[in-house]
């Protein structure tokens, strides 16, 4: 058993979740506030990777990053950027996979704290970045944790739209879900098990690092 | 002196009503607001610190126009820095005693003196869950305090204390008030929780 495409996967899915720590917190944060229609067509944009297809959308990932495509030809000309067939592009469509596996358990957790919270740090003359910091981020800690677990952990396992976009360039794009895939199209079972056995172990052992992670948080920050 | 003139629209359960005020509150008194169920007395606090926003109105403390519907002013609760207790207590359960009154001041001296008033420095390293109830409000009661605010507001701060401690409690932050310069609204239900603290009242209800 090859162990680069392991390798790969754990790259990947530390990359995307460590993006989406820093992009996914601050959009649950804005959609946790006051409601509009515009956030709400906004909100239903970043759910839709949880309800498409994975391959309905690797297939538009893939026009969109194609060199033909506007988007595409930009990034090629202005930054030397293919993001079809390479780990950046793995990347980005990671990214986009995975958002509302941050950003909903967020969403949910900030919306959920007494509004209170925020007011009473407000009226101490704390501003909105300090109250968020302060107040706000350390009472959905354990929510925070299984935003970035589930993130991880659906990035570890994603196959549909990695191979859309990255197809399985040895090293670079063969990521472990599709190094199972192609043993089994090879009929080689014993290795294909071997990838699987090494992933559900990973995700076991995470998981049960959360349980115990958040183990006395589990009566919530207000009881 | 704060002046306040407001009006607001406010959904009850009878319908859509106005929640009318017209008051002066002269520098370090202290006015019970007392009202029905429902009247707004909660909201009106809450405009006044800053956290509400009425249709029309003005609010003027001292000198400075803290709300003024007509001129489009309207200070943020950053800005007017009011002391609040909430009626939920609004503590911080990731914060320990002192770390709440460190969140509002640096005055090591001024954080002692308090927790001293509110007999909490055995609690000091606690949190929030692990206090009974009585205990956070007194906690809510000094972080406000701890301020040392022009304008302190109080939802309901002594229900859950006791008729000793709340007594006690009130001789000890009647001698900060006057100390601090400080002007009081508290709102109450209960006539007996502030006689000994308010010196003047103010009924509000819905129009």
């Amino acid at each position: 058993m090859e162990w680069t495409p392991i390798w790969l996967s754990l790259k990947l899915a530390a990359i995307t979740t460590l993006i989406l720590l820093a992009i996914g917190i601050p959009i649950a944060y804005w959609l946790s506030r006051k409601s509009s229609l515009f956030k709400i067509i906004a909100e239903a944009i970043l759910t839709m990777p949880l309800v498409l297809p994975p391959s309905v959308l690797g297939f538009y990932l893939l026009l969109s990053f194609s060199p033909n495509s506007p988007v595409g030809r930009w990034l090629l000309e202005y930054f030397n950027l293919s993001l079809v067939f390479s780990f950046e592009g793995l990347v980005v469509a990671s990214v986009i996979y995975s958002l509302p596996f941050m950003i909903s358990p967020v969403k949910s957790a900030l919306a959920h704290l007494p509004p209170s919270l925020a007011e009473a740090s407000y009226t101490m003359g704390k501003s909105r970045l300090t109250t968020f910091y302060r107040v706000l981020l350390p009472n959905i800690k354990s929510s925070l944790w299984t935003a970035t677990v589930l993130t991880f952990a659906h990035t570890l396992g994603e196959f549909g739209v990695v191979l859309m976009i990255g197809g399985k360039l040895e090293g670079i794009t063969k990521v472990a879900s599709i190094a199972i895939y192609d043993a089994v199209d090879n009929n080689q079972y014993n290795e294909a098990n071997q990838y699987s056995l090494v992933l559900f172990a990973i995700t076991f052992v995470i998981v049960i690092l959360v349980f115990i992670f958040n183990r006395n948080a589990s009566r919530g920050p207000l009881e | 002196m704060i002046t306040v003139k407001i009006d607001k629209k406010i959904k009850t359960y009878k319908g859509n009503s106005r929640l009318i005020v017209n008051a002066v509150f002269p520098v370090g008194t202290v006015t019970k607001v007392y009202g029905p169920s429902g009247a707004g007395k909660t909201t009106f606090l809450k405009i006044i610190a800053g956290l509400v926003t009425p249709e029309e109105g003005m609010i003027k403390a001292g000198e400075e126009f803290w709300l003024d519907t007509t001129t489009k002013i309207n200070w943020k609760p950053q800005q007017r820095k009011v002391g609040f207790v909430f009626q939920d207590f609004a503590l911080f359960p990731n914060m320990t005693v002192v770390e709440h009154l460190r969140y509002a001041t640096d005055d090591e001296v001024l954080i002692s003196r308090l927790l001293q008033i509110g007999q909490m420095a055995t609690f000091s390293s606690h949190r929030p869950r692990f206090l009974s109830g009585g205990q956070q409000q007194r906690l809510a009661i000094l972080r406000a305090l701890a301020l040392k605010p022009a304008l302190l507001l109080m939802d309901e701060a002594f229900s859950a204390l006791d008729d000793e401690l709340r007594e006690s409690l009130i001789t000890e932050i009647k001698i900060l008030l006057i100390e601090f310069g400080t002007t009081t609204i508290i709102v109450s239900h209960h006539a007996q929780e502030t006689a000994t603290f308010a010196d003047r009242e103010l009924k509000i209800d819905l129009e």
